[in-house]
């Protein structure tokens, strides 16, 4: 199963053990829950293609007690329904969960409308919002689990990529994975696999993680010495602040890789955007390699 | 009326707590147009006092427009939510009374708001919630001005509703014929046309929006246009 199967299956047995859960869809994936529709006709809600709706009814769910899920692509649910998140939960003091497809540039041929490199950036602009980037579907019902058992608002970010194997728990800790001397790499989600083939035989310590807010604050204080990189599978730069924050006493130098920001109107594979924005093994070992 | 206590007063002290807040005796249509709804809907309509406000069964009104909120502050001070002298420095930065209202702060509240468009939609998701709970007496009443119409936010939530046919949700649209671009054909229009019923009163004839309030149709949403003066 891919995250999104993986997301399906775990979701449909959450709405059965747990009345106090409901999903909110916005016709995306709504086929999926069909069966889940059928046995729990109030708590499997499609509204249609109106995400800005969807968003807003998950936060009425909310204020009336219900654990909310709100899924579809995530240029749909952060960007176009930004608004809703920021007032709906949060400045109404509710919480809930968000989940995306799609991630930067999953659908590369469907072109910008449906690419997503800002959303972490943005969901970050709010106050208590944990954010978690699987890199495996094996990471993702687990971390389902907990965001939907709790009663803080989760952003769960699910890509069609993902690392050949599972690495991490749902503490939020940093997994170190290889130990070198002369930086500290950290690979958020799915540039797993990439960052390690990039790395090989260079002397960095290479950790990943599948959470990126709140960051390891501890665990990049033990693993980092005075330079750290980033490598996110979204805007590049966008957890630079946190690092900074974490090494705040501690001078230190940080290369941020990740989406550029340029609008490249190009369609292709995946694989051809992260050639565009310097995301292959290759190009990161070079950029890696420069910076140490 | 003391400062401090909660008080409950009646409909006469309402201008009084108006001018508490605005300074001036008159008060202009444009800073009542929701007084009389707002009156009613507490008086004689909502299932919600100052003791049940965390009562997860009652009934919930979401003030939309929360421009101008005024006389929803003089309403739930007169009914009892919070002390009338919490009226006198509102808007300053440790009053719980802000210009537009904060769920947060002030008991009673049921949504902040401000934003315009956002207090429909979160009303289907209250009315979800309130039905998957099994709290089916429970009504959901949301305020929008006719001007907030012009938020596209709202058309999805009237489609959406009209489609569903959600009962247990009445909207009240103060028509103050402020929109700048108008409803050709009438508000009530929009919303019949997505399978809403509909009443359109004087916002000021409180017998007729207490009548129009309480006649919503099983298995359909509701809607009451109320009339007032125009803004301009």
């Amino acid at each position: 199963m891919d995250m999104r199967e993986t997301f399906v299956a775990g979701t449909t047995a959450i709405l059965d053990d747990d009345p106090r859960t409901a999903l909110v869809l916005a016709d995306i994936s709504a086929s999926a829950f069909d069966d889940a529709e059928r046995r729990h006709p109030d708590r499997v809600i499609n509204v249609g293609i109106r995400e800005s709706l969807m968003v807003s009814v998950a936060g009425g769910l909310a204020q009336t007690g219900l654990r909310p899920i709100a899924h579809t692509y995530a240029p749909f649910l952060v960007e176009r329904a930004f608004e809703q998140i920021k007032l709906d939960f949060g400045n109404q003091d509710g919480n809930g969960v968000l989940v995306s497809v799609g991630a930067s540039y999953d659908n590369a041929q469907a072109g910008r409308t449906h690419h997503a490199p800002g959303d972490v950036a943005l969901m970050d602009t709010l106050p208590g919002w944990e954010i978690r980037v699987p890199g495996h579907p094996a990471e993702v019902d687990p971390l389902l689990r907990q965001a939907v058992s709790g009663d803080g608002s989760v952003y769960m970010r699910l890509s069609t990529r993902n690392n050949a194997e599972p690495h991490g728990d749902t503490d939020g800790r940093l997994v170190p994975l290889r130990t070198g001397r002369r930086a500290l790499v950290v690979a958020v989600g799915p540039m797993l696999d990439a960052v390690l083939a990039a790395t090989v035989g260079l002397d960095v310590t290479v950790a990943y993680t599948n959470t990126v807010r709140p960051l390891d604050a501890t665990g990049l204080r033990e693993l980092a010495g005075d330079a750290v990189v980033l490598v996110e599978p979204y805007l590049a730069g966008t957890s630079s602040a946190a690092v900074d924050q974490a090494l705040l006493d501690r001078p230190h130098r940080t290369l941020a890789l990740g989406v550029g920001r340029t609008d490249l109107h190009r369609f292709g594979s995946p694989a051809d955007h992260d050639a565009a924005h310097g995301l292959t093994p290759d190009a990161l070992r070079d950029r890696i390699s420069a910076f140490l | 009326m003391t400062a401090t206590t909660k008080a409950r007063l009646g409909y006469a002290d309402l201008p009084a707590l108006l001018t508490r807040m605005t300074g001036d005796e008159k008060h202009e249509p444009s800073a009542t147009s929701t007084l009389d709804v707002l009156w009613v809907l507490y008086d004689r309509v909502l299932r919600v006092d100052p003791d049940t406000v965390d009562d997860p069964a009652r009934d919930r009104f979401l003030l939309s427009k929360g421009h101008g909120p005024a006389a929803y502050y003089a309403v739930l001070a007169a009914k009892g939510f919070f002390p009338v002298d919490w009226l006198d420095d509102w808007g300053s930065y440790d009053s719980p009374l802000g210009y537009h209202p904060d769920r947060t702060r002030l008991p009673g509240v049921e949504i902040s708001s401000g934003s315009l468009g956002h207090g429909l939609p979160l009303g289907i998701g209250v009315v979800h919630g309130l039905r998957a709970q099994g709290h089916t007496d429970a009504r959901t009443y949301v305020l929008v001005g006719d001007a907030e119409l012009d938020e596209g936010s709202n058309h999805e939530a009237i489609a959406y509703a009209g489609a569903v046919g959600m009962s247990g949700l009445t909207v009240v649209v103060i028509d103050n014929h402020s929109s700048t671009h108008g409803w050709p054909g009438g508000i009530g229009a929009r919303f019949a046309a997505h399978g809403w019923s509909t009443a359109t009163v004087d916002g000021r004839d409180h017998r007729a929006i207490e009548s129009a309030l309480t006649t919503a149709l099983p298995g359909r949403p509701h809607v009451v246009v109320a009339t007032v003066e125009d803004k301009n």
